[in-house]
């Protein structure tokens, strides 16, 4: 089964939609909140950085009967040096996201933390894709 | 600790959720970093902050949070109270500032995360 979620950068009122719809996916399909957990604070904290700093976004949600495969494609500034952006501590937020209580250099290590998967490709003034695979059972 | 005691001690008002007031509470988090809340992976947990925007009630359904409470008696929005409806989240206010809600709930036995 795969979804499809599109989202505005900028539009803070309703970053976190597309993943509050997959929450409730999960639940329905019975996979076990201590996985959903981890796969939606990924998703959102992804589908924040989207809102935050690109123009527009499409999140692609293949859920498998074993694993989820997300993909977070947008267009944006890109990600110049993806190493240092993987750094706790490291933003390049604007006062406007640091206000909504992100922007603090937390939010790649907590996807990198709650992914078993995480793959980021990146092209300055192009955009970036993060893909993130989490697995129903630990493999 | 029962919720509903949460509520005295702070002189709080229950927003929405008050049908969770006989729920037990064991741990309490204050930040009002969304990024430092999603780290947390504990149950009975009640949040405190002073931000005041729908990204907070997002980030408690994102990371299991049943309980909110918002400090300094700042302004919640209905679509706030809307979301948190929605996902079962109560909601209370207090006019106390974060530190002494932290301080008053911590003496009373509430236990702190990290």
């Amino acid at each position: 089964m795969k979804l499809n979620f599109q989202v505005e950068g900028g539009n803070f009122a309703k970053a976190g939609a597309a993943s509050s719809e997959v929450k409730k996916m999960l639940k329905q399909l019975g996979v076990p909140p201590m996985i959903i957990r981890r796969i939606v604070v990924a998703l959102y904290e992804a589908e924040v950085n989207i809102v935050a700093h690109a123009q527009q976004g499409v999140i692609s949600v293949d859920l498998h009967h074993d694993k989820v495969e997300i993909e977070l494609r947008d267009k944006g500034p890109g990600i110049q040096d993806i190493s240092r952006a993987m750094q706790e501590g490291f933003s390049t937020a604007s006062e406007e996201v640091r206000a909504m209580g992100f922007g603090a250099g937390m939010g790649l290590p907590n996807i990198k933390k709650n992914a078993d998967k995480l793959h980021i490709e990146s092209q300055v003034g192009e955009g970036t894709t993060v893909y993130i695979t989490n697995y129903f059972a630990k493999p | 600790m029962e919720l509903a005691r949460i509520v005295e001690i702070v002189n709080g008002r229950v927003i929405c959720g008050e049908e969770k007031l006989r729920r037990t509470v064991k741990y309490g988090f204050s930040s009002d970093l969304m990024s430092d809340v999603l780290t947390i992976n504990i149950e009975n947990l009640l949040l405190m902050t002073g931000l005041t925007n729908p990204q907070t009630i997002r980030t408690a359904e994102m990371a299991d949070i049943e309980f909110i409470l918002f400090v300094r008696n700042k302004k919640i929005t209905s679509d706030m109270i809307k979301l948190a409806r929605e996902n079962d989240i109560v909601l209370i206010t207090t006019g106390y500032s974060l530190f002494r809600t932290s301080g008053l709930l911590y003496n009373a036995g509430l236990k702190p995360v990290y």
